[in-house]
């Protein structure tokens, strides 16, 4: 009996999984053009279904139409590797992400580890990306996101440190009930929370940090090579990541499923969305910058910063 | 922590927020795009689309006299004018009016040209095709009353 409950239990999260990241790619792509569009005076796409909401779908079948072109000095198994490196790992980082109460593919103790720790595979994938096509824009943009990621993964996870000392478990299910009977994270951890949004920025290699893309300087970056459906598996990655980043930052800060009036999935979505649209307001407003002053920011501002507010949240706690 | 570097931080984070601000009121507002076909566009009020005759506003009938002012005046040699007198008139009247609007450059030297003010530029701006033929040979006489009804139909 508990064998086929395990079962259904984990043929229900593969779909539901499944269906997440699809459904969240059609709709984030569509809106990141609406949102581009209307903030320079443009309408987006209006053609292909109601206010062009099937425009994802036409695009993705053209993109599955297309050739894969494989470049002749290209190091072939890598090549191949690295789209679905980027890919999978957002699969599993989607398992301990509660929706509700009750709807979670799988609670597990560690499960903000485990996140962080997937997030990691996604500039792997970017690096074997850059090595693999040999081509000298790839491999910039590749070595780009590689040195990137010193610079936002320690401010990142000394932001989430404050959150763990708060609620005291890496659950990301029991972070959301600490907050039922106290206020949002974010009211009390509100420098923690602003480093965190541009730490995900960072990490989810939008603009103005999107170095490893940089299309006006690398012409696309680290998928310069890539084609067809291995080029779009890169993108449904991209925007996979936005959406795992995005529901991370709502448990830790915004109280995840919690809200008045409507059931916890609605929510828990509307937060999601809600980050998702901060980060393409980001995008269609702040220019690139450039490398070097990023890294500076990034070691100069957000880590001391961060640190700092760390230990005041530490010895806050430990002076109460 | 010396004092710049905080000022630093906060005169960054406003001018980020007075960027953001921008964007917003910007997708708050109303887009320039003009949803054509489905919307009719705004031409500029010196527009020229392709040229057309005048009509008289009693009769319907073109203005134009058949001078031939129009075609000897047009650099490309796109206009084809001939014309006759209908029975009991004091001038004459186009019987055929081709333009060749694949050679026309829309210089506008046939409008000025013309001693009756009988040519405009049109406002028609929706000219795309298929086939050369219908812009090759535009009769613009279609657009306008004739008197001489009963012999166009033998062309
Ligand atoms: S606009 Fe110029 S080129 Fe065109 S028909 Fe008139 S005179 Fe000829
Ligand atoms: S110049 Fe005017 S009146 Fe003369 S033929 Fe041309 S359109 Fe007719």
């Amino acid at each position: 009996m508990i064998m086929e409950i395990t079962i259904v239990r984990t043929l229900l999260s593969i779909l539901g999984i499944t269906l997440v990241v699809g459904l969240n790619a059609v709709f984030v792509v569509w809106l990141e053009r609406k949102v581009a569009g209307h903030m320079q005076y443009r309408l987006g796409p209006t053609e292909v279904g109601p206010a062009g909401l099937l425009q994802t779908v036409a695009d993705g079948l053209k993109l599955v139409s297309k050739q894969i072109i494989f470049p002749r000095s290209a190091d072939t198994p890598i090549f191949i590797l690295a789209p679905i490196i980027c890919l999978v790992p957002v699969f599993v980082a989607l398992l301990p992400v509660p929706f509700s109460e009750n709807i979670q593919a799988h609670e597990l103790d560690v499960g903000l580890l485990l996140v962080i720790a997937l997030g990691l595979l996604n500039t792997l994938g970017i690096l074997l990306a850059g090595w693999g096509c040999d081509n000298k824009y790839a491999l910039l943009g590749a070595s780009r996101a590689v040195a990137q990621i010193l610079a936002y993964k320690i401010p990142l996870l000394l932001c989430i440190l404050p959150i763990i000392l708060l609620s005291g478990t890496f659950s990301l299910r029991e972070i959301v009930v600490a907050q039922d009977h106290s206020l949002w994270f974010a009211l009390y951890q509100p420098v923690a929370f602003l480093i965190y949004l541009v730490a995900i920025t960072m990490e989810t290699n939008r603009s103005p940090f999107d170095f490893a893309e940089a299309e006006s300087e690398l012409v696309a970056g680290f998928h310069t090579e890539y084609s067809g459906m291995m080029f779009s598996l890169f993108f449904l990655a991209e925007y996979t990541y936005m959406f795992v980043a995005a529901a991370i930052a709502s448990v830790l800060f915004l109280g995840g499923w919690l809200g008045p009036f409507f059931p916890g999935p609605v929510w828990m979505l509307l937060k999601i969305y809600f980050f998702l649209f901060l980060m393409m307001w980001f995008r269609w407003t702040f220019p690139r910058v450039r490398v070097d002053q990023m890294l500076s920011f990034g070691w100069k501002i957000l880590l001391p910063i961060s640190l700092l507010n760390f230990l005041l949240t530490a010895g806050v706690m430990a002076a109460l | 922590m010396n004092r710049s570097y905080a000022k630093d931080i906060a005169t960054g984070l406003a001018s980020l927020l007075t960027g953001m601000k921008v964007t917003m009121t910007t997708m708050l507002t109303k887009g320039h795009t003009v949803e054509w076909p489905r919307e009719a566009a705004q031409v500029p009020l010196m527009f020229r689309g392709h040229i057309q005759l005048v009509a008289n506003k009693d009769n319907g009938f073109a203005k134009c006299i058949a001078c031939g002012a129009c075609a000897r005046a047009c650099p490309s040699n796109c206009i084809e004018v001939k014309g006759a007198k209908p029975e009991g008139a004091k001038k004459k009247s186009p019987t055929f009016f081709m333009l060749d609007f694949t050679t026309c450059s829309l210089c506008g030297l046939c409008v000025e040209s013309c001693p009756v003010v009988a040519i405009t530029f049109s406002r028609d701006y929706a000219l795309a095709g298929f086939e050369l033929q219908p812009f090759a040979g535009m009769d613009l006489l279609k657009d306008v009353a004739s008197p001489f009804v009963e012999e166009r139909n033998d062309i």
